[in-house]
């Protein structure tokens, strides 16, 4: 088998540091919560979810957190996104498909532009344990 | 080139601890378990479980650290799996009753770094702890691994790379305390006929009671070992090396074998290392578990097949080591520290420590301790630091007594010297050494004179037999101590264990047995009221040598408390209890044999034990 040169080994290393680089805490650029309460999974949270891991893979950005969270109370409007871009505030997206959230990555997570056509609006529920 | 394996992305990564401690309380079964309930709810491809290292924090176990967010669960079970991945992988609603909550305040800490245990931690040779999987060499590779040599191959002349590690300060983390770059100057410098050869070994064969952090660190990443060594190897001219490490330790060397593996596929051993024209390549030596064999020349007699028996010393390994060639042999931890050096300077790591001890000491904390685990804190950090700080304090809040820091080589220190800073010097000062780590914590209910008992029964145990002094001396030692704990102890006994003791420093051949009566000599400098006390009143002030002890029954307890239970009569041994249900009941001295068994019995406290 063929052995690494040093430029193979640094290559390895930063394409496995994209993966792995989220163990370590480091500094983010925004994260991306899906709101996972029982209304939001039977809205589709799981779709919404698995276009943004989408997103994220196929950009390979390394530097965004998706999460999950309960129930934010507005059922009636699931699927719901909030996205908190480093140093701002955080914005709720509501009544979400595939497409809007492909949107709202490319403008708002990575772009820093908020789409106000799906926004609720500024701020979110506190999620603290 | 060689194909590295395909990264996914996921959301969380679980890293479970499966280094020994968790794995034997189940850590595999818990991520099995994981893995399950992650499929049955459909996320397997955002949600990941990852095998990690020792975690540390062994008195918790089975770990779980989330991540991103770096939450701690513990003390895991197979029941809380299902709950914990709905409720948190799922939901994101982390899961408080998995938490640590501290004893003091019983609130819920959620994130690692604000746990006590782990705050005033310096991670250097344990820096990827937790964080990658062991048998993954591209997580390894992720953490800045084998950067340190790459740039010690291509860039660095072996001289340069001596002197980095000489103006760290780094020292041998063995126990002595040697010099580790004056070492590698020695054997760089040292002659070698017929072809040049040089070997370096790793010394992995940490056999102290209660010491496991080289286990640890070759449990969690074997390749800062690997990586270690071959920088050793360029700046020494070797090119051979050997991990000696004990067959005891089964994770240890099967995780290390996976990542030499590993390590020659990808060509980072073996002929022409990344392309650089350095040869070199690595052997695990499998050792039986003997004691001796962490001493080096046995260490390396054991290596080429002769039985493990140490040789006086001149010469020392650095002119004439392994099959009589010029041989480095480090500590497990002394290589990991290499690579770090390499790649963050020697000014970084020296600006670590005190005076004369640079950097950083991995510690196993063990006895009786809240938090017993796996600490790694900068030189300097005082005894209190480690023992209420991080260790949590004394359970059930008894009374700290003293700490034996060295294993059976090393001494007890009592809590006088609570402030001491940890450093090779001013352990050595107060009587002990530094040794590989191991720290045993011992309360209140702890007799000293049996403690040196304890340490004496293992060197005697553990001598090879090869010289005099310690084969004999430490049975001697050991028959005095067992008679002072019998209650047969003599005025004489002491003068003659301080002359055993200095006798068997002065001539024993190899480090076992020089350092073999050092429990004794420093429980008898801080300790000598209990051995006279052992011996005049024939009396053991913690009440564990049992045949001082003298059992009565309080006959008001048992009576009015206990209502004459009976339960003391039905379970001693020796017929020595009289008394019926609803009596005041009584022990026969002559009778009693000692056992102790009727205290540890009886549920009203009415036995006492004097």
């Amino acid at each position: 088998m063929p052995k690494l040169t040093i430029q193979d080994l640094e290559k390895i290393r930063e394409e496995t540091r994209r993966t792995v680089a989220i163990r370590e805490g480091g500094a983010y650029r925004a994260r991306v919560n899906v709101h996972f309460g029982t209304c939001g999974i039977a809205a589709g949270a799981r779709t919404i979810m698995s276009a943004l891991m989408k997103e994220v893979e196929t950009r390979g950005v390394a530097d965004v957190l998706l999460t999950s969270s309960g129930c934010a109370g507005l059922c009636s409007q699931e699927p719901m996104i909030t996205v908190e871009v480093a140093g701002h505030a955080p914005v709720k997206y509501v009544n979400l498909t595939e497409p809007k959230v492909r949107d709202i990555f490319e403008k708002h997570v990575l772009g820093g532009e908020i789409v106000t056509e799906f926004a609720l609006g500024i701020g979110s529920e506190k999620t603290d344990y | 080139m060689a194909q590295p394996a395909i990264h996914k992305n996921y959301r969380l990564h679980l890293m479970v601890c499966a280094g020994t401690g968790c794995v034997s309380n189940h850590s595999y079964e818990i991520k099995a378990a994981l893995e399950k309930e992650i499929e049955k709810h459909g996320l397997e491809k955002e949600v990941s479980v990852v095998p990690t290292g020792c975690n540390g924090f062994c008195e918790r176990g089975p770990i779980l650290v989330v991540q991103p967010g770096n939450i701690f669960y513990q003390q895991l079970a197979l029941k809380d799996v299902p709950h914990l991945v709905e409720e948190h992988f799922l939901k994101g609603r982390p899961v408080a009753r998995l938490m640590y909550s501290p004893p003091e305040t019983k609130q819920p800490v959620p994130v690692l770094n604000d746990i006590p245990f782990f705050k005033k931690q310096v991670l250097i040779a344990l820096r990827n702890r937790g964080l990658i999987d062991p048998e993954k060499i591209d997580e390894y590779i992720a953490r800045d691994g084998y950067k340190a040599m790459a740039k010690a191959l291509s860039d660095m002349l072996p001289e340069k790379i001596i002197s980095e590690i000489t103006l760290a300060g780094l020292r041998g983390r063995g126990g002595a305390g040697f010099p580790t770059g004056l070492k590698w100057q020695l054997v760089r410098q040292a002659a070698s006929a017929n072809g040049g050869q040089k070997y370096i070994v790793c010394n992995g064969d940490e056999g102290d009671p209660g010491a496991f952090m080289d286990r640890s660190i070759l449990e969690a990443d074997p390749h800062s070992i690997i990586e270690g060594m071959v920088i050793g190897a360029k700046a020494m001219g070797a090119t051979a090396g050997f991990v000696y490490v004990r067959n005891e330790y089964p994770l240890a060397v099967e995780r290390l074998g996976i990542a030499l593996k590993q390590a020659r596929e990808y060509g980072l051993l073996g002929p022409d290392i990344l392309g650089t024209g350095f040869d070199f390549d690595i052997q695990i030596k499998r050792g039986a578990g003997a004691f001796v064999c962490g001493e080096e020349t046995a260490l390396l007699a054991s290596i080429e097949g002769l039985l493990g028996e140490p040789r006086p010393r001149p010469p020392y390994p650095a002119q004439s080591g392994l099959w009589g060639k010029p041989t480095c042999i480090n500590n497990v931890e002394t290589w990991a520290n290499v690579p770090t050096i390499i790649n963050r300077g020697a000014k970084w790591f020296a600006g670590i420590g005190t005076d004369t001890s640079k950097g950083t000491k991995v510690f196993s904390l063990v006895g009786k301790i809240n938090n017993t685990g796996l600490v790694e804190v900068p030189m300097g950090i005082t005894l209190r630091e480690i023992i209420y700080d991080i260790g949590g304090g004394i359970p059930e809040g008894k009374a700290f007594k003293a700490v034996q820091t060295g294993g059976p080589s090393g001494g007890c220190i009592p809590k006088e010297n609570i402030d001491l800073p940890i450093d090779y010097e001013s352990l050595a000062q107060a009587g002990s050494m530094m040794g590989s780590g191991g720290m045993v914590i011992m309360d209140e209910g702890t007799c000293m004179v049996d403690i040196a008992r304890y340490f004496l029964s293992f060197t005697r145990d553990e001598s090879c037999g090869k010289c005099t002094p310690c084969r004999e001396g430490t049975k001697s030692m050991l028959d005095i101590l067992t008679r002072i704990t019998e209650g047969k102890g003599t005025a004489e006994d002491i003068v003659l264990l301080e002359d055993l003791a200095q006798a068997i420093k002065d001539t024993a051949l190899c480090g076992l047995g020089k350092t073999a009566p050092n429990p004794v000599l420093t429980t008898l400098r801080y300790f000598r009221n209990e051995y006279e006390t052992h011996i005049r009143k024939k009396k053991c002030p913690a009440h564990v040598c049992r045949q001082l002890n003298v059992y009565t029954i309080d006959p008001d307890l048992c009576l009015h408390k206990g209502k004459g239970c009976d339960v003391c009569r039905r379970n001693c041994a020796s017929d020595a209890i009289a008394g019926r249900k609803n009596e005041a009941h009584s022990i026969d001295q002559v009778k009693c044999i000692k056992c102790g068994v009727c205290a540890d019995v009886c549920n009203f406290g009415a036995v006492m034990v004097d």
